[in-house]
């Protein structure tokens, strides 16, 4: 006999995160709730969410310098991204799906909405997917981002990111946010990235350079680890397993 | 002294940005890569039940349509069950009951096709009444924002979670509006008199 009774997941940390409104995000200003959230505990709803599996994606999809090429390989500092998603309790999470989408080397999105004036690069998409495996380690090969300039401050400039989406188990642990690389000035003056009112927070989001998974010759490694939200041990009577 | 807990702490979010169709949904963004994108088809062919669509829009602070918005839906079958282990009851070949749309860019309006929800189990033997889980993102929100959608034809007066608001007035807000035979009519408000409940889950 299994006990359906849902453990709850930690109560996420708002102040951990950034919060809602943040001035000097000038889009926040009107896009940030001003009622307090209704804090709801989990059920069904919240601690299932959607599976996903190898047949959603295709092996190249985690292979951003070949899965738009048009005859040759993007420009740029060739890199390998790696981690491991896990949770608050430093368990894996496995075979969950992690999406990612960057600008290219020149710091020019493929979007018909971006008009920066870096050039397009022919054979750079710049998204990808991949699962986790049973480890929650994932990978994915692409080029370094640029910088590039936006639209809050007159002179405002963001520095290099990776968006990267996070589904996990359970809908509530759902996750969409930015990674940085090591050593990048501009971190210190993105009012995005400075919306997170603790540095030890901003230092979770900065990958670190990976000096023993860089390929010689080849490709620069850094590592970008993500934590989702760990889920409550109850101890049931009819449950043997440990947890 | 005492001793370490050793938790680890949640990566902290950050903004989709504006961008977040090259990632999500590359056709929107004007490009072709993946042999299928997910997230279009939530209920499948095999699914049961009424086979309903929803459309509305996401509103900002001073009442603009958010263009460049992106929502998800979590939502259980016709019968209450999610197709999750957890649930452990079986759902049709093929229904996911998870999808993700984004507007038109010229207009802000938003809408998917999928089959009404059953009544799904709450907490402690209570029933939470037929609801689609929604989850916004986009420039400007720095963490998605949770919300869920009722439906103004079911009978929601004793939905555990409409009962957790406050201010009666606001449960309004999470009620669908039916318009005509099967499409429902849900807006989104960020900010305002009229602003949204999202839940903290």
């Amino acid at each position: 006999m299994t006990n359906r009774s849902p453990t709850e997941y930690y109560q996420r940390d708002r102040q951990w995160h950034p919060p809602a409104f943040a001035p000097d995000y000038k889009t926040s200003l009107s896009r940030s709730p001003r009622m307090p959230l209704l804090s709801l505990e989990n059920a069904l709803g919240e601690v299932t969410g959607p599976v996903f599996s190898h047949n959603d994606i295709a092996e190249i999809d985690n292979d951003l310098l070949n899965n738009f090429t048009h005859g040759g390989e993007p420009i740029g500092e060739r890199i390998i991204l790696h981690g491991r998603v896990i949770d608050e309790n430093a368990r894996p999470v496995p075979h969950t799906l992690v999406e990612i989408w960057q600008a290219n080397a020149g710091g020019r999105y493929r979007h018909k909405k971006d008009t920066y004036l870096a050039p397009i690069d022919p054979n750079f998409g710049g998204c990808g997917r991949t699962m986790t495996d049973a480890d929650g380690y994932y990978f994915f090969r692409t080029v370094k981002p640029g910088a590039y300039p936006w639209r809050n401050w007159i002179n405002s400039w963001r520095p290099a990111h990776i968006h990267v989406s996070i589904f996990g188990s359970g809908f509530a642990q759902r996750l969409i946010t930015q990674l940085y690389f090591e050593g990048d000035p501009l971190i210190a003056k993105c009012p995005i990235v400075q919306s997170i009112p603790d540095p030890e927070a901003v230092d979770q989001l900065i990958a670190a350079l990976d000096m023993n998974a860089t390929i010689p010759l080849d490709s620069i490694a850094y590592k970008f680890d993500i934590v989702l939200r760990g889920r409550r041990s109850t101890l049931f009577e009819n449950r043997l397993e440990g947890n | 002294m005492v001793q370490k807990l050793n938790y680890l702490k949640e990566t902290p979010s950050q903004t989709a940005g504006p961008y977040v169709h090259i990632g999500l949904a590359p056709g929107a963004a004007g490009f072709e890569i993946f042999d299928q994108e997910l997230g279009w088809d939530i209920a499948g062919p095999n699914a049961k039940g009424e086979r309903i669509r929803v459309e509305g829009y996401v509103y900002d602070g001073t009442g603009a349509p958010v263009k460049d918005v992106m929502l998800e839906v979590w939502q259980a079958n016709a019968e209450g069950v999610y197709a999750h282990p957890e649930d452990g009851r079986a759902v049709e070949d093929g229904f996911r009951g998870w999808g993700r749309v984004i507007t038109n860019f010229g207009t802000g309006l938003w809408g998917f096709d999928t089959v009404k929800p059953g009544a799904t189990p709450g907490r402690n033997g209570t029933t939470q009444a037929p609801h689609l889980n929604l989850w916004i993102v986009a420039r400007g929100i720095n963490v998605g924002l949770s919300t869920r959608m009722y439906f103004d034809d079911s009978d929601n007066s004793a939905d555990p979670i409409l009962g957790l608001i406050e201010q009666a007035h606001r449960r309004d807000t999470l009620i669908a509006t039916r318009q005509n035979d099967d499409i429902y009519r849900f807006d989104i408000h960020l900010q305002g008199d009229a602003e949204t409940v999202f839940l903290d889950i």
